[in-house]
C-alpha cells in the first residue's frame, strides 16, 4: 500500500488523443477526404434542392400553364417541347422537384417520427408494449407494402394527404424494425443501465442517453428510406394512382408522355422527353445513394478488410 | 486413463538453448503494418526472434502489443488488412515470406500448427471434430484416413478427453469450451509438427478449467518435444508453459530472457511493472459496524431458472467483501439484487438496519444516491456522447442540485480526486486510455457521496500496471472517506490485493466465507481449495506440482 | 421429436398464422370503405332496389365476423367473389368471376417471374461470390458502384431505355409484350424478352449486393481463418468450409429478392402492357375493383410469405447446430 518508487500518472497514460476541432472544421475535413462518389452525390442534392425551393423563379411558364399545340418539339421557346395538352415540360420538370421531393421528404419525415419514437419505447419496455408492436410490424411487413399501398389507395382514393399517410405508415414499419435493433443495442449498454440506477426518468434516457448514440444509423437510414418512399411514390404515381394531375410530378410526366418514345426514329429529341423526368428521378436517388454509401462507411468504422 | 505417458515425463525439461545447432524459426527485423483511418500504421516496428527445435517460448505483452500479429507472422500469415513491410522470417531454413502462398499452404496444418483463442468460433459448425483434427494430415498425405483418425483418438486419450473413441463423432456445438481447446490441440498435433503457435488458448476459460487445459497442453507439448509460441497476457500462465519468455509492448521487444531469470531478475522496469499488482496487499481488517445485509436471498431470472440459493452477506462499513466466483457462480446476479435491478424471490437487503424495497422502482432518491456502482467495462459504462464534465457532473445535479460555477468547480474537484485534472474537462471517453475511463467511471460514483460502491470486477479488463493505480486508487478513497466496497471479482490476486472479507460462490450458493486470512489458509472447503489451487502463481514449477499432487487421485477430468 | 422437425413444424404454423391474419387486414381494410360505396359503384342513377340488392351481394348487411369467414370459405374452394366491373346501373350484371379474371394472369406472371429468376438468380450469385472472393479489387469496385447504379433506377426508367434502345432505335424486340393464350413457347420468351430483361437488371443489383456481403461476412468467420491456417487451399476452403454454412444466406438473399420481384413485376407490366396479375391489379385499383384488389393483395402476399418461409426452412435444414442437436 505504499508508494511505490516509480512515478506512475495517471493523467500521463496515453490516450487517444485528438485535436479539439469545431464542428464546421470536422466537416470541412471530412469532405475535403470524400470519394469523389460522394461529393458529385452531394452536389447534385444540392442543385436539386435549390430548384426546388426557387421552382416559381427558376420555370419559364407557371405549373399547369397550356400554351402551344400538344406533343410540341423542343425549341427555343419549349426547351424540351410540350406534354400532351401543350404545357412545357421543362416548367414542369422544374416544378416536379418541388412536388415530388417535397411529398417523398414529407412521407419519409413523417414515417421517421412514428417509427422512430415507437422503435425506441419497444426498446425501452421490451415487455408486452414492444410485443404488440413488433407482431403487429411483422404482419403489415408481410404484405408487400407496393402492393398495400395499392390496395389501401384503391379504398381511399388517391390524393396527396392519403398517399402521404399510406406510404407513411407503411414505411414506418421498417424505420421501427431499425430504430429498435440498434436501440436495443444501446439500452443494453452499462450507461444506461447507470441512468436508470441513478433514478434516472424514462423520457431522460431516452433523449439524452439513447438518442444522441442510434443518430448515425438513423441518419444514414433516412437518405435510404427517402430514396425507396421516393421510388415507390414515383411508382405509383406512373401506375396513375400516386400524385393526381395537374399537380406536376414525374412518375406521371413518364406516363403521359410515354407515347413519344415510339417516335425516337424519327426525332431523336421527342423520344428523349419521357425519359427526361426518369432520368431525374434515377440521378437524385443515385445521388443520395453515393452520400449514404459514404457516410455509412465513415460512421460505422465499417470497412471492408476485416 | 492414459495409458501411453510415463509419469517421469511430465517435469518441464529445459533443454539447452542450442540443442542441434541451426535454429528451427528465425524471424529477423520484422515490420508489419495495419491499414486503418485510410493509411498503414505500424504493428509490428522490427522484431528478432528465434526458436530452436523442442523449445518453448512465451510472447507476452498488454492488449495492442501486437503479440498475436506476431504469432501469426512465425506462420508466414498476415490477416487481411495487415501485411509484411520488412525482414525475414525463417523457418527450417526456408523464407517464409519469400515463397509463394501455395508453397506455405504445404507448412500450415502440418509442419507448422495454430491453436486459436476461441475454440467455440474457429471450428467449423458444420463437421465433425474427427474430420476436422485430421484433414490436414490426411490431405498432406503423411497419414491414410483411418491410420489419423486412430491416431486422433490417442491423442484425445492423451489429451485426457472423455469417450476419447467417441468424441470425435461430435460437432462442435456439442461439445465444452475446455473439451474444444484440447479438441484443438490435437488437431494441431494430428500431423506431428515442428511448431504449433498457441493463441491466448485459455484467455476464455474459467481458471479451474484453464489449469486442466494447461496440463494437458505441457504433457502433449513435452511428449512429442514439440517447439511452441506461446502468447498469453498472464505471467503466470506462460511461466508453466515456457522455456524463455520475451516481453513485446507497442510491437517492440521489451525484453527476453529464460522463465526463471525473467521471473526473478527482471531488467526493465516495464517487465517489473507487469506483475507489481501482486505485491499490493492490504492487512483484513475486521469490522462488527454492518452497513448492507443480504439476508437469505433466493433470485430467478423470468420464473425459470433459480440463479441464487439462500445467499446472505453482510458488509461492513468502510471495508471491502469480495465476491469470488468463476462465471454462472451467481456473483454478479447478487449485485444486481442489491441495486434493484433483479427483485430476489425471497429474502430482503438491509441497509442501515432498514429494509430497502426490493425493486428499482420503489427506491427513493436517497436510497439510491447511496449505493452507487462501477462496471468492468469502463468504455460502455460511459456514454460515448457525452464530455467528462457532463458524465460527473450529472449526479451533482441530479442528487445534490448542483448548477453552473459550484458544479464545475465540484467537477473539478473531483478529477483532482482521482488524479485527472481540470484539462480533461472537456474531453470525450473516446479520448481517453482504458485507466482513465476507470478513473472517471469512480469519479461519477464518489460525485454521489455514496455510502456503499458495487464494483462489478472493474479491474479485469485493464492491463496490470493500471489495475495497480485503480486498486491504490481505491483503496486511498476508501481510507478517506469510510466507502464501503462490494467486490466482485475473479481474480484471486486482487481478492488478496484489497479485502478484509472474503465470500466464495459456486452455481449460485455460498460455499465460504470469512475473513481474508482465515479463507485464504487452510483449511479449505473443498470447492475453495479447487479454486485457489487452480491460480496460477509464478513460480515455474507450479503446474509440475500440481500435477503431482493432483495426479494422485483424479486423472480422467471433465472440463 | 427432431429439433429440425420442431424447429420446421413452429416455422410452418407461424406462416400459416400469419397469412391469417394478412387475409384479416385485406378483408377488414374493405370495412373502411365509405358508405356511400354502392352508389359510387352504380353509378348515380342507381334505383335504390339496386343497390339495396348490391350491398346484399356484397354481405354488408351481414357482421363482419361472418363476412370474413364467408369470403374465407369461398376462397378456399378457389372462388375469389365477383368483379365490381360491368356492373351498370340499370342492374344489369355482365361482371365475371374474379377467379376467371385472375387464372391465366396468373399463370402469365409466374412466366415471366420465373423467366428473370432463371437468367438473374445464378448471374447474381456469380457477381456477387466473385465480388466478394476479389474483394477491394478493381472488379469488385466496378461491380459494386455499377450495381449502386442501377438500384437506384426506378424500373421504369430501365424499362424506357431498354424500349428505346432494343425496340424503337434497333428493333430488336417488340416493346409490347402482349403474350397471347396459345402462343408457343419459343415466340412467349421472345415477346416477353424486354420485360424479363428489365427485371433481370433491377433484380441482379440487389441480388449480387446481398450476397456479396453475406459472403464476406462468412468469409470473416474465424473457422475460415482457421481453415486457412491449416493449410486449406482456397478452393476446398469455400467449397468444404464455407459452402455448408451459407445456404442459410442464400437462401435468404434468393428469397427476399423474389420476392422483390412480385412486386417489381408490377410497373414492369404496366410499361409493356403484359396481360399480368400486377396490371390487372393497376387497372382494378384505378377503376376501384374491390374484389380483384383483394384477391390480388392476398396473391402478392401470400407468394411473398411463402417465399419467406422457403427462406428460413432451408435455413433450419441446413443448420449444423439443429441437424446435430445436443
Amino acid at each position: 500500500m505504499t508508494d511505490q518508487t516509480e512515478s506512475y500518472s495517471a493523467a500521463g497514460e496515453v490516450a487517444q488523443l485528438r485535436t479539439r476541432r469545431s464542428r464546421r472544421e470536422r466537416m470541412w475535413i471530412e469532405l475535403r477526404k470524400a470519394p469523389p462518389t460522394a461529393l458529385l452525390g452531394l452536389g447534385i442534392i444540392l442543385i436539386y434542392a435549390f430548384v426546388a425551393i426557387f421552382a416559381p423563379w427558376l420555370a419559364p411558364y407557371g405549373e399547369a400553364e397550356v400554351l402551344a399545340q400538344s406533343y410540341a418539339p423542343w425549341s427555343a421557346e419549349h426547351p424540351l417541347g410540350t406534354d400532351q395538352i401543350g404545357r412545357d415540360i421543362l416548367t414542369r420538370l422544374i416544378y416536379g422537384a418541388r412536388n415530388t421531393i417535397g411529398i417523398a421528404f414529407i412521407t419519409t419525415l413523417l414515417a421517421f417520427a412514428i417509427g422512430v419514437s415507437l422503435g425506441l419505447i419497444a426498446a425501452i419496455n421490451r415487455s408486452w408494449l414492444d410485443q404488440v408492436i413488433s407482431r403487429g410490424v411483422d404482419v403489415l411487413m408481410a404484405i408487400p407494402s407496393l402492393i398495400f399501398a395499392l390496395m389501401l389507395l384503391s379504398i381511399f382514393g388517391s390524393s396527396a394527404l392519403s398517399l402521404i399517410l399510406i406510404i407513411a405508415v407503411l414505411d414506418s414499419t421498417r424505420v421501427f424494425r431499425l430504430a429498435r435493433s440498434v436501440a436495443v443495442g444501446v439500452a443494453v449498454m452499462d450507461y444506461v443501465e447507470a441512468a436508470r440506477l441513478r433514478g434516472e426518468g424514462l423520457a431522460w434516457v431516452m433523449r439524452r442517453e439513447i438518442l444522441p448514440n442510434i443518430m448515425p444509423p438513423l441518419v444514414a437510414e433516412f437518405g435510404l428510406r427517402f430514396c425507396f418512399v421516393f421510388l415507390t411514390i414515383a411508382a405509383l404515381s406512373f401506375l396513375g394512382v400516386g400524385i393526381q394531375p395537374p399537380t406536376a410530378d414525374w412518375g406521371t410526366m413518364v406516363r403521359e408522355t410515354a407515347n413519344l418514345i415510339q417516335f425516337a426514329r424519327f426525332d431523336l429529341k421527342a423520344g428523349l422527353t419521357p425519359l427526361m423526368p426518369a432520368a431525374a428521378i434515377a440521378l437524385l436517388t443515385v445521388a443520395v445513394n453515393f452520400v449514404v454509401d459514404w457516410f455509412l462507411h465513415k460512421t460505422s468504422g465499417l470497412r471492408d478488410e476485416h | 486413463m492414459n495409458t501411453e505417458l510415463s509419469d517421469t515425463t511430465y517435469a518441464k525439461a529445459t533443454p539447452a538453448p542450442d540443442r542441434d545447432g541451426a535454429p528451427l524459426l528465425e524471424i529477423r527485423g520484422l515490420k508489419i503494418e495495419g491499414f486503418a483511418d485510410e493509411k498503414w500504421n505500424p504493428i509490428i516496428k522490427g522484431v528478432d526472434l528465434t526458436l530452436h527445435r523442442g523449445e518453448v517460448l512465451g510472447l507476452i505483452g498488454e492488449s495492442g502489443a501486437g503479440k498475436s500479429t506476431l504469432g501469426l507472422a512465425a506462420m508466414g500469415f498476415a490477416r487481411s488488412g495487415v501485411r509484411f513491410a520488412g525482414g525475414s522470417v525463417r523457418f527450417d531454413g526456408m523464407d517464409l515470406l519469400a515463397m509463394p502462398e501455395r508453397r506455405r499452404r504445404k507448412l500450415w496444418g502440418t509442419r507448422i500448427t495454430y491453436v486459436a483463442q476461441s475454440a467455440a468460433a474457429s471450428f467449423n459448425p458444420a463437421h465433425r471434430l474427427i474430420e476436422q483434427t485430421v484433414a490436414a494430415a490426411v490431405r498432406e498425405g503423411l497419414k491414410t484416413e483411418a491410420e489419423a483418425i486412430a491416431d486422433a483418438k490417442a491423442l484425445y486419450a492423451q489429451l485426457q478427453l472423455p469417450e476419447p473413441d467417441r468424441i470425435g463423432d461430435r460437432y462442435p456445438h456439442q461439445v465444452s469450451g475446455g473439451q474444444l481447446q484440447r479438441v484443438m490441440t490435437a488437431m494441431a498435433m494430428s500431423g506431428r509438427p515442428d511448431l504449433i503457435v498457441f493463441d491466448e488458448p485459455t484467455t476464455a476459460l474459467d481458471v479451474t478449467t484453464q489449469v486442466e487445459v494447461l496440463m494437458s497442453m505441457r504433457r502433449i507439448v513435452d511428449e512429442f518435444d514439440t517447439a511452441a509460441i506461446y502468447i498469453t497476457h498472464d505471467l503466470a500462465v506462460v511461466a508453466q508453459m515456457a522455456d524463455r519468455i520475451k516481453v513485446l509492448r507497442y510491437g517492440e521487444e521489451v525484453e527476453e530472457a529464460p522463465t526463471r531469470e525473467m521471473l526473478e531478475h527482471p531488467k526493465e522496469a516495464y517487465t517489473r511493472s507487469l506483475w507489481s499488482v501482486r505485491s499490493l496487499r492490504k492487512p483484513a481488517e475486521p469490522s462488527e459496524d454492518v452497513v448492507l445485509s443480504i439476508q437469505g436471498v433466493d433470485a430467478a431470472y423470468g420464473n425459470m431458472v433459480q440463479v441464487l440459493h439462500d445467499i446472505s452477506v453482510d458488509l461492513p462499513r468502510g471495508r471491502t467483501v469480495a465476491l469470488v466466483g468463476e462465471s454462472g457462480s451467481g456473483k454478479s446476479t447478487t449485485a444486481k439484487v442489491v441495486t434493484g435491478l433483479l427483485p430476489p424471490s425471497k429474502g430482503e437487503i438491509l441497509f442501515e438496519g432498514e429494509a430497502l424495497p426490493p425493486e428499482l422502482k420503489q427506491r427513493n432518491k436517497e436510497q439510491l444516491r447511496r449505493i452507487q456502482m462501477i462496471y468492468q467495462m469502463a468504455d460502455t459504462a460511459m456514454n460515448p456522447r457525452q464530455t467528462v464534465g457532463e458524465i460527473i457532473g450529472r449526479p451533482l445535479t441530479f442528487y445534490h442540485g448542483l448548477k453552473g460555477q459550484a458544479l464545475e468547480r465540484r467537477v473539478v474537484e473531483l478529477l483532482e480526486q482521482i488524479e485527472l485534472d481540470a484539462g480533461f474537462y472537456d474531453r470525450l471517453p473516446g479520448e481517453l486510455s482504458g485507466g482513465q475511463k476507470q478513473r472517471i467511471c469512480i469519479a461519477r460514483a464518489l460525485a454521489a457521496e455514496p455510502e456503499i460502491i458495487i464494483c462489478d470486477e472493474v479491474t479485469s479488463a485493464l492491463d496490470q500496471i493500471v489495475q495497480e493505480g485503480i486498486l491504490k486508487l481505491l483503496m486511498r478513497l476508501q481510507k478517506e472517506r469510510g466507502i464501503s466496497y462490494l467486490f466482485i471479482t475473479h481474480d484471486i490476486a486482487t481478492v488478496e490485493a484489497i479485502s478484509d472479507e472474503i465470500v466464495v460462490m459456486y452455481q449460485g450458493r455460498v460455499v465460504e466465507q470469512g475473513l481474508k486470512d482465515r479463507i485464504l489458509s487452510p483449511p479449505h472447503a473443498e470447492y475453495t481449495e479447487l479454486l485457489l489451487s487452480s491460480v496460477p502463481e509464478m513460480d515455474p514449477d507450479w503446474l509440475t506440482h500440481l500435477l503431482e499432487e493432483r495426479g494422485q487421485d483424479e486423472t480422467a477430468a471433465g472440463a | 421429436m427432431h429439433p429440425v422437425l420442431r424447429t420446421v413444424l413452429q416455422r410452418l404454423a407461424l406462416g400459416l398464422l400469419t397469412l391469417f391474419i394478412v387475409s384479416i387486414v385485406i378483408f377488414a381494410s374493405v370495412q373502411m370503405l365509405p358508405g356511400d360505396f354502392a352508389e359510387a359503384v352504380l353509378g348515380q342513377a342507381a334505383t335504390s332496389e339496386t343497390v339495396a340488392a348490391f350491398r346484399r351481394e356484397l354481405g354488408l348487411d351481414q357482421p363482419p365476423v361472418i363476412r370474413y369467414f364467408d369470403w374465407v370459405g369461398a376462397l378456399a374452394q378457389g372462388d375469389l367473389g365477383t368483379s365490381f366491373s360491368g356492373r351498370a346501373s340499370s342492374g344489369v350484371d355482365r361482371s365475371r368471376d374474379v377467379a376467371d379474371l385472375v387464372g391465366p394472369r396468373l399463370a402469365n406472371t409466374l412466366f415471366l417471374a420465373g423467366m428473370t429468376a432463371l437468367i438473374a438468380v445464378p448471374l447474381a450469385l456469380f457477381l456477387g461470390i466473385t465480388a466478394a472472393l476479389k474483394r477491394n479489387s478493381l472488379y469488385d469496385k466496378t461491380v459494386s458502384t455499377a450495381t449502386l447504379t442501377t438500384i437506384s433506377f426506378p424500373e421504369f426508367f430501365v424499362a424506357y431505355i431498354l424500349i428505346l434502345l432494343l425496340s424503337t432505335l434497333w428493333p430488336v424486340f417488340p416493346s409490347l409484350a402482349d403474350v397471347g393464350r396459345d402462343m408457343p413457347l419459343w415466340d412467349r420468351v421472345y415477346t416477353a424478352a424486354l420485360p424479363a430483361l428489365t427485371l433481370t437488371l433491377v433484380i441482379v443489383a440487389h441480388m449480387m449486393r446481398m450476397t456479396r456481403a453475406a459472403i464476406i461476412n462468412l468469409l470473416a468467420s474465424p473457422y475460415i481463418e482457421m481453415a486457412r491456417l491449416k493449410g486449406e487451399p482456397p478452393r476446398r476452403v469455400i467449397l468444404r468450409h464455407a459452402l455448408p454454412n451459407a445456404w442459410a444466406p442464400i437462401a435468404a438473399v434468393i428469397a427476399f429478392n423474389l420476392a422483390y420481384l412480385v412486386v417489381g413485376v408490377v410497373v414492369v407490366e404496366v410499361v409493356f402492357v403484359y396481360p399480368g396479375i400486377g396490371q390487372l391489379m393497376v387497372d382494378a385499383v384505378s377503376s376501384r375493383d374491390i374484389p380483384v384488389v383483394q384477391a390480388c393483395a392476398l396473391i402478392f402476399a401470400a407468394t411473398y410469405i411463402l417465399l419467406n418461409l422457403i427462406a428460413d426452412i432451408i435455413g433450419i435444414v441446413t443448420n449444423p447446430r439443429l441437424l446435430h442437436a445436443k
